[in-house]
């Protein structure tokens, strides 16, 4: 599907946010990337997404052009919904800006809103629904236009545990059901191997791929899956490797202007 | 819970009617000469002498007002769109915004009625440029206030700029310039009322500020209390109506809780 090439990226201030980052995604794949703060996940989905440029490299394209609007879903770490628009009027924002009518979408907007269980809360605002259910608003949204490639930046990262558990084997059952491509962003291990069939380790400053893990978990596995806690363990030596044995949260600390916060590093060392 | 809740809203009430009796107590007490300080009950005696008059003058002023507020909410929106839709509109905007925003009133005024000749366009320009800055600095912030998130979302779905514009800016800009709205209604009778003041006789010769010159020129000091009462009135109303319309333009639209 999209094959990128040694690419990298350098913002006006000077920051080199990737270098020389090469990953292929396939038709199906679910790929997690997965690092600390300032590894350049969030950059490099927005290189995917098409909302920044790289400085070098390439993104090749299997269709020999990248995809047209609607082709590409984007949900963020907020559930970005307009707050003066009903769920539904949030959810046909992406037709509306293609020019579909309210009548012939409304088919498709029922669809996208019952794929993640918000049927019967189509005429709330935003600030009636709660923290999950606001981001699911954002899933049936970037899910309405049938994306072939779903892009989510840390989207449940806000989340309490509990709803935060209940979306991720949502959104598995919902990747099963649309056979989508999805690259997930996320900065946690175990979010990470529960919901990915690749996972990418990046490492920081500047951002570069360190390595990468095939998923052994079989479909429909659990958390209490002795498969699972093995991968959770697998990747976190290679994420420990990748950062320098010992030294992840003193690096860290030594880079990250939020590392001032101890929650944080106790978080990371965690 | 109830009984505290409502003497909450009626202190101010109270208090207002505290401050009177004290005031007409102590005009009293002291024999103050009317000329000099007259009391709450000379006031009012004064307003219903002449009720039709002073009223016809707070129309009049009123009318400027509206006028004025109206173009500045028509010309401000409008400039601070033209603003957040190009760069080159902000750099040639901003600078002249600000002139506008620094230059005292009372010292164009005169050149104003001057140059513009028809009283009441004078008044109304007068008044517009005191009125101008906040509903334009207020939406010219709403229209910059879009979560970038958003933005991104918009350009993920090649939403135009005209699109962009209308489904994001504007609607995110709504609160913003109600509130430049209500901050530009008190103005725009503060600057109806200086340009009057600053006309004179020579203005429309009937608006409130005029009434208070005239009174002032005859020593009829409760009649200028009583046109003064008006106008403070006048800025309580166009405030609370101003509110009221921001509250229930956003109930409407579901943004109130």
């Amino acid at each position: 599907m999209l094959s990128i090439e040694r690419v990298g990226r350098r913002f006006p201030n000077g920051t080199e946010a990737l270098r020389d980052v090469s990953l292929r995604l396939e038709p199906g794949d679910f790929v997690a990337l997965l690092g600390p703060s300032g590894c350049g996940k969030s950059t490099l989905l927005r290189l995917i997404a098409g909302l920044d440029q790289p400085d070098a490299g390439r993104l090749v394209w299997q269709e020999g052009h990248a995809p047209t609007p609607g082709e590409v879903g984007f949900v963020f770490q907020d559930a970005t919904l307009l707050p003066w628009a009903t769920a539904e009027e949030n959810v046909y924002l992406p037709l509306r800006l293609r020019g579909i009518s309210r009548q012939q979408a409304a088919p498709r907007l029922r669809e996208a809103l019952a794929r993640v269980g918000l049927e019967q809360f189509a005429a709330a605002r935003p600030r009636q629904l709660s923290g999950g259910m606001r981001m699911r608003v954002s899933i049936a949204r970037a899910l309405v236009t049938r994306p072939r490639l779903l892009l989510m930046d840390e989207p449940f990262a806000a989340l309490d545990e509990f709803t935060r558990h209940r979306l991720q084997s949502d959104l598995l059952a919902l990747w099963q059901a649309i056979g989508c491509t999805v690259v997930f962003v996320t900065h946690s291990i175990y979010e990470a191997a529960f919901l990915a069939r690749r996972i990418v380790l990046m490492s920081p400053r500047p951002g570069r791929i360190a390595s990468e893990r095939a998923s052994p978990l079989p479909w429909g596995h659990s958390r209490l899956d002795p498969a699972y806690a093995t991968l959770v363990a697998d990747i976190t030596a290679a994420m420990e490797q990748a950062l320098g044995h010992g030294a992840p949260v003193a690096d860290l600390a030594a880079a990250d202007p939020a590392s001032g916060d101890p929650a944080r590093s106790r978080e990371r060392s965690a | 819970m109830k009984d505290a809740s409502l003497a909450m809203r009626a202190s101010p009430l109270l208090f207002g009617l505290l401050a009177l009796a004290v005031w007409e107590g102590a005009v009293r007490a002291f024999h103050v000469p009317v000329y000099l300080v007259p009391g709450p009950i000379a006031i009012v005696a004064a307003f219903l002498a002449d009720p039709i008059g002073l009223l016809r003058s707070l129309a009049s002023t009123l009318l400027v007002t509206f006028v004025a507020l109206a173009v500045a909410a028509v010309l401000g929106a409008a400039l601070a769109i033209a603003m957040a839709a190009s760069r080159l509109a902000q750099a040639a905007i901003q600078p002249w915004a600000v002139v506008l925003q620094v230059t005292p009133i009372v010292a164009i005024a005169p050149l104003i009625i001057v140059w513009v000749g028809n009283p009441f366009a004078a008044l109304v320009v007068c008044a517009t440029i005191v009125a101008f800055f906040p509903v334009f600095a207020n939406t010219a912030s709403g229209l910059a206030a879009a979560a970038p998130e958003l933005g991104d979302l918009f350009r993920l779905y090649g939403a135009s700029r005209w699109r962009t514009m209308t489904l994001l800016r504007l609607p995110a800009a709504l609160p913003h310039f109600l509130t430049g709205l209500r901050i530009s209604g008190g103005l725009a009778l503060v600057g109806a009322v200086v340009a009057e003041f600053v006309a004179g006789s020579g203005g429309f010769a009937s608006g409130l500020a005029y009434r208070i010159l005239e009174a002032g020129y005859r020593l009829e000091i409760a009649r200028m209390f009583a046109a003064l009462v008006l106008l403070s009135l006048a800025g309580i109303a166009i405030n609370a109506g101003l509110g009221w319309l921001g509250r229930v333009l956003l109930r409407r639209r579901g943004d109130a809780a």
